[in-house]
């Protein structure tokens, strides 16, 4: 467990996830701080976009419960927990294919932080300049690339005026350049108070931002704390023989 | 990353050419809505038939096309609209009162109807709908005033002279038209309708960013069901009577999604070019019997096929033209 720094932020206890007779999270702990960067890694179907479907309220919890700000949001619908600032993006894109790269984030913006229409737009603008998409705000989301999808998953999040941003896979399949960019995107709002959690195969995109790592595999979490530790942490390395971290 | 001057964008909801779009469809309102004076009475009689066709196409556009909510039971409401109505005067009350009356309380029906269908997804929707209208018609068959399948009429309605009638139901059909549609209009391009397209495009990912996807389907299931129960309280008053299996007919949504596929479904403007279109097919080719259904039923593949976005999308593709616009366009 790595020193807490602030106030607790969100905390989840013995939380398990089950689909039907097949069970992809058992007994996660999990507790950050307020102003935490932490990076999530492990094997392809380790449990990463469960936990963090569970935390967004997407799925519910099977057992276990979750607190966000010291309030018990088990039970609470996906839309408040957004409201409340816990925001995710979707490891698959999932754009409001029939509304402009405009009109997607303008939707995160209106039904958040109670802007008004102003604030909104402005709201939308700024997440669009962040994400650098301006430049396509009137296509058709049916009509843009796949990178452009994953940062439009970003843009729609912080409009959403997130406290706690969930990234799942956000920087896959970027050049060393896009992937710069996106560490700038991402220190810019950990800059600014948002706290992070992170979920990214490319561990050394990943240590740019994230202070503390963690490991799933096979639904729990095998390893917390520094990043260096690990990753050398004996079942960490275990986990990944036969793939690779990188 | 360069952070841009954000003030030198801004974002246009009204263009020039919507805003003389808005104007030239209250010119034309005002122009309609003095006609009577000058048309003979099978015109006012059609245009009725137009007016409601308008209505339909708009609400179903609304449901399936914002709302992706595909429902092929539609009839349900426009059946129970037509059924109140008939109810409702037989308790003495006057028959465009009672209209008013038939619409609200299937109105106020569809909310519970909303709460349990839209457990339903996808297919299961679309068909349970269709169930649940098939269901209400054998329901409405055993009241007793309807006399099963004979049906009954609006008869107080003749207590009304027969030209001031025809155009008191034409007034009524013109303003329900007017007034739904501009009540879509701004619905659609407020926050709500753009949670409402956002959940047809990804009810989770609309969830996940703090839309209240529940809310916003029971609003836009209970807006079209009502729009449709107008619709049939009105078509009850021009045809005066009322047959259970005319109301209650599939052949309504079927004539909903013709209009709304051929003008173009998720377009404001799409829905009503549609209705307009297929009130043109029926006035010209109606008499030709089972062929104009063969006909609609080709015109229908055909636009599936070859135009999948309606007339309407497909000219708004190619000129960019937006007319009655709902969404945002950013310029610097
Ligand atoms: N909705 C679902 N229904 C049934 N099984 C699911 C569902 N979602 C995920 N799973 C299963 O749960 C396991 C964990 O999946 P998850 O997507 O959480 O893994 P992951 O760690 O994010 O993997 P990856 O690195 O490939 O994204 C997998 O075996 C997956 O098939
Ligand atoms: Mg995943």
């Amino acid at each position: 467990m790595a020193e807490t720094a602030g106030p607790i932020l969100l905390e989840a206890k013995g939380v398990a996830k089950r689909f039907g007779a097949l069970q992809v999270l058992s007994g996660v702990n999990f507790t950050m701080s307020q102003g935490e960067a932490v990076g999530i890694v492990g094997p392809n179907g380790a449990g990463k976009t469960t936990f963090l479907s569970v935390l967004s309220g997407a799925h519910a919890a099977s057992e276990g419960r979750i607190a966000f700000f010291g309030k018990d949001i088990t039970a609470i619908p996906a839309m408040q927990r957004c409201h409340m600032g816990l925001v995710r993006t979707h490891q698959v894109p999932r754009p409001f294919s029939g509304m402009t790269v405009f009109e997607n984030v303008h939707v995160a913006a209106v039904h958040n932080g109670g802007r008004g229409r102003e604030a909104a737009y402005q709201a939308t603008l700024e997440a669009l300049d962040l994400c650098g998409m301006l430049a396509i705000a009137n296509r058709q989301a049916d009509t843009i690339g796949l990178l452009d999808r994953k940062r439009l998953e970003l843009a729609r999040a912080l409009a959403a005026d997130p406290k706690l941003l969930l990234l799942d896979e956000i920087g896959g399949g970027l050049t060393e350049s896009e992937a710069e960019e996106l560490v700038q995107t991402i220190s810019k709002l950990t800059a600014r108070g948002i706290s992070v959690i992170w979920i990214e195969h490319i561990v050394h995109v990943l240590l740019k931002i994230a202070r503390r790592l963690i490991c799933m595999d096979a639904g729990r979490i095998i390893a917390d704390g520094d990043p260096q530790a690990v990753m050398s942490h004996p079942e960490v390395v275990k986990a990944y023989l036969g793939g690779s971290p990188e | 990353m360069t952070t841009t001057n954000l003030t030198s964008f801004r974002i246009e909801r009204w263009t020039t050419a919507s805003v003389v779009a808005v104007c030239l469809c209250v010119a034309a309102i005002v122009a309609l809505a003095i006609a009577p004076a000058v048309l003979g009475a099978g015109a006012v009689d059609r245009l009725t038939a137009l007016f409601i066709y308008i209505v339909l196409a708009a609400m179903w556009n609304a449901l399936a096309g914002y709302g992706g909510l595909v429902s092929i039971g539609q009839q349900l409401f426009f059946g129970l609209g037509a059924y109140f109505t008939i109810r409702i005067a037989n308790l003495g009350v006057d028959p465009f009162i009672a209209m008013a009356f038939g619409a609200i309380v299937t109105t106020v029906i569809a909310y519970p109807v909303g709460r349990f269908m839209l457990k339903l997804k996808g297919g299961e929707f679309a068909i349970g709908m269709w169930v649940l209208a098939e269901l209400a018609h054998l329901l409405v068959n055993l009241d007793t005033l309807i006399q099963g399948e004979t049906g009954t009429s609006l008869i107080s309605l003749n207590a009304y002279d027969i030209g001031l009638r025809r155009n008191l139901i034409y007034w009524l059909a013109l303003a329900t038209m007017a007034g739904l549609l501009s009540a879509l209009f701004f619905l659609l391009r407020s926050r709500t309708g753009a949670a409402i397209q956002a959940i047809r495009d990804s009810e989770e990912a609309a969830a996940s960013l703090g839309v209240d996807a529940i809310r916003t389907k029971r609003l836009i299931f209970v807006i079209a069901a009502g729009g449709i129960a107008a619709a049939g309280a009105l078509w009850l008053a021009s045809a005066i009577s009322f047959q259970p299996k005319t109301y209650f007919s599939v052949q309504w949504t079927a004539y909903m999604i013709f209009m709304v596929l051929v003008g173009g479904i998720g377009k404001f403007e799409g829905a009503i070019l549609g209705a307009i279109l297929f009130f043109l097919i029926e006035t010209w080719f109606a008499a030709a019997g089972v062929w104009y259904l063969i006909g609609l039923g080709a015109v229908a593949l055909i636009f599936s096929l070859v135009l999948p976005k309606g007339l309407w999308g497909y000219f708004a593709d190619r000129t960019g033209l937006r007319l009655l616009p709902v969404g945002y366009v950013v310029r610097e």
